[in-house]
């Protein structure tokens, strides 16, 4: 395997890595995955087809990119509920899922206990080979309003992109723009008593800067796009990301408002990460 | 209670029998094929379902309860028979039951009703449209018997009628939709897809089955077992070989290298999970299984010989 090939391009990537004869695991991922507080079945599957053994293995390959390759910062984790549901609710940035992945380590490596993100996910990720599989045993499952309900009243943590696909494929000079947020997040919290924890990811369009987006390749594959870097393919620079977690809002509702009131309580959401978003490129000295 | 079970001779309607009269039901069969070695006490009439003569055992026997379990499932019978001996003895089992003064109808259905698909979720309830047949048009018949059966609730509303959606079941018998597809020693999978698989141990979807009897439970239900375990990982467990084939190869691979014959449909269910949510079964009638994932391969495994 390249990580234990002793040519770790000075990052040391095959310091932490351990191989028990099945898969490589990190010992810290080990301890984690111990700690982490979810119902694994007796053979290390819990109820949604996440595995014990296929998320140590995953765990320990984003804990590399996580914390030796971009040197991932992480501010406010203390605003995250350390038990029950919450929805965490934030921006994309950079072409590729790299702010989910962060997002999910930073919960994995930071919190105490560890939790578990569970995104939504693009649907035609379950219609690819290997992405359909490892999406599902890492937790991972399809964007579908039914999952989100099932997972908060299961009380796991969800990881929501009210922006969708189209937020993915923000250019390198939008970056730190939003584009229009979908209501349902918002719909759910109120009817699942959630609260909403906003978060802002920067350094992903860094990372990747998407220079254009090929649209007709990516159908022919199967995906929305294909992003295209300067160096056409969308492979991450090292770069230092930021996460910064607000504190959690609550909203109360009778889950019958009309849009508009639905759509003003998006907004606060939607301009409270804004501000998260101008004040950390204040702090990256990006403004 | 004096129960009928139209489809006696199938493996999971045998075991409810058995279970009704350990309770101190009295039991008695209808069915196509014999059951020569059926306890003392059970009363087997080979007939058919959809016959005239089927239709005097109720009239003259007056059972309290009908436990309907005589659907063809297995996909080796044509499309059009399984059709007609499917809703025929659907709409003949429930009108007798109308007619000759039955007070409960229980049909056990299944749980792929819910059909398998990429944007299909985990957990169906009970109020989720049945999708079987955009994948696998194969159980169409399954969906239609599942949902005329369901009407009875409307047509004959003094009939405590109840619709039970089963998850795979697994045993000792080692018959069933799951066992025959687990019981080769290569159990073909779709390479770099690993579905959740929801089953049960047979003698726990004989118990839910007798829990609903003697609950008087109405109205439709999921009824399902421990939790659901990834296709590759239940195939290993009981003793088989998983062979990833890439999907395109598959409709050639099927019935060929050791592999089971297996209709095209039947691919969706190798890729994507059927899932169902048995939460408002278990409230209603207290219901709870008695054999985890590993004893109910266990003792398939033992069965099969591995």
């Amino acid at each position: 395997m390249v990580f234990g090939n002793g040519h770790g391009h000075g990052l040391g990537l095959g310091a932490s890595l351990r191989y028990d004869g099945v898969v490589w695991t990190d010992p810290e991922v080990e301890d984690r995955l111990e700690r982490l507080e979810i119902p694994f079945g007796p053979r290390g599957i819990d109820p949604y087809g996440a595995s014990r053994k296929e998320l140590g293995l995953f765990m320990s390959l984003l804990g590399l990119l996580y914390k030796r390759y971009f040197q991932v910062r992480v501010h406010g984790v203390e605003n995250v509920p350390q038990r029950g549901r919450a929805m965490l609710v934030g921006n994309h940035q950079g072409g590729v899922a790299l702010d989910g992945a962060m997002v999910i380590a930073s919960m994995f490596f930071e919190m105490e206990p560890p939790r578990l993100a569970q995104g939504m996910a693009e649907k035609f990720i379950y219609m690819l080979p290997f992405a359909s599989e490892w999406a599902t045993r890492c937790g991972q499952l399809s964007g579908l309003p039914e999952h989100a309900e099932r997972l908060l009243q299961d009380e796991r943590i969800l990881m929501v992109f009210p922006e969708g696909a189209r937020g993915t494929a923000k250019l390198y000079w939008e970056r730190h723009s939003l584009v229009h947020f979908g209501t349902g997040f918002m719909r759910l919290a109120l009817a699942t008593g959630t609260p909403i924890v906003p978060f802002a990811f920067l350094g992903g369009g860094e990372a990747i800067p998407t220079v254009m987006n090929l649209y007709r390749i990516g159908k022919l594959l199967g995906a929305p796009y294909i992003p295209v870097t300067p160096w056409l393919l969308p492979v991450p620079r090292r770069v230092p990301l930021d996460i910064y977690y607000g504190e959690p809002m609550h909203f109360t509702g009778s889950e019958t408002e009309e849009d508009a009131v639905i759509e003003g309580y998006v907004d606060q959401v939607k301009d409270r990460i804004a501000h998260m978003i101008e004040d950390g490129e204040r702090e990256r000295g990006e403004r | 209670m004096k129960v009928l079970i139209p489809g006696i001779t199938g493996r999971l309607a045998r075991l409810t029998a058995l279970r009704l009269l350990e309770r101190g039901h009295t039991v008695m069969g209808i069915d196509r094929r014999p059951w020569p070695e059926a306890p003392p006490g059970v009363e087997v009439f080979q007939i058919d379902i959809r016959k005239r003569a089927a239709e005097d055992i109720f009239r003259r026997h007056r059972p309290d309860a009908v436990i309907h379990m005589a659907t063809v499932t297995h996909l080796t019978v044509q499309n059009e028979d399984r059709y007609r001996i499917n809703l025929f003895g659907t709409r003949a089992v429930f009108d007798h039951c109308h007619h000759y003064g039955a007070t409960q109808a229980i049909f056990v259905g299944r749980h792929t009703y819910y059909g398998a698909a990429a944007d299909s979720w985990l957990y169906h309830g009970e109020e989720d449209p049945p999708m079987a047949m955009t994948t696998f048009p194969e159980l169409a018949d399954l969906v239609a018997a599942d949902l005329y059966a369901g009407s009875a609730l409307w047509r004959y509303p003094e009939l405590d009628t109840c619709v039970l959606r089963l998850c795979y079941t697994l045993g000792a018998s080692t018959s069933g939709t799951l066992a025959t597809f687990l019981s080769g020693r290569r159990v073909p999978t779709v390479l770099g897809f690993d579905p959740l698989f929801q089953f049960m141990h047979e003698e726990d979807a004989a118990a839910a089955i007798v829990v609903a009897l003697e609950s008087k439970l109405r109205g439709v239900y999921n009824v399902a077992g421990p939790q659901p375990l990834p296709l590759t990982t239940l195939a290993r467990a009981s003793g088989a070989t998983a062979v990833p084939v890439p999907e395109a190869l598959l409709g050639v691979m099927f019935g060929r290298f050791g592999l089971p014959l297996l209709p095209p449909g039947a691919v969706a269910h190798l890729k994507y999970p059927v899932v169902i949510d048995d939460s408002s079964f278990r409230a209603r009638t207290s219901f709870m299984h008695t054999h985890d994932e590993d004893d109910t391969i266990a003792d398939f495994r033992r069965a099969v010989g591995r």
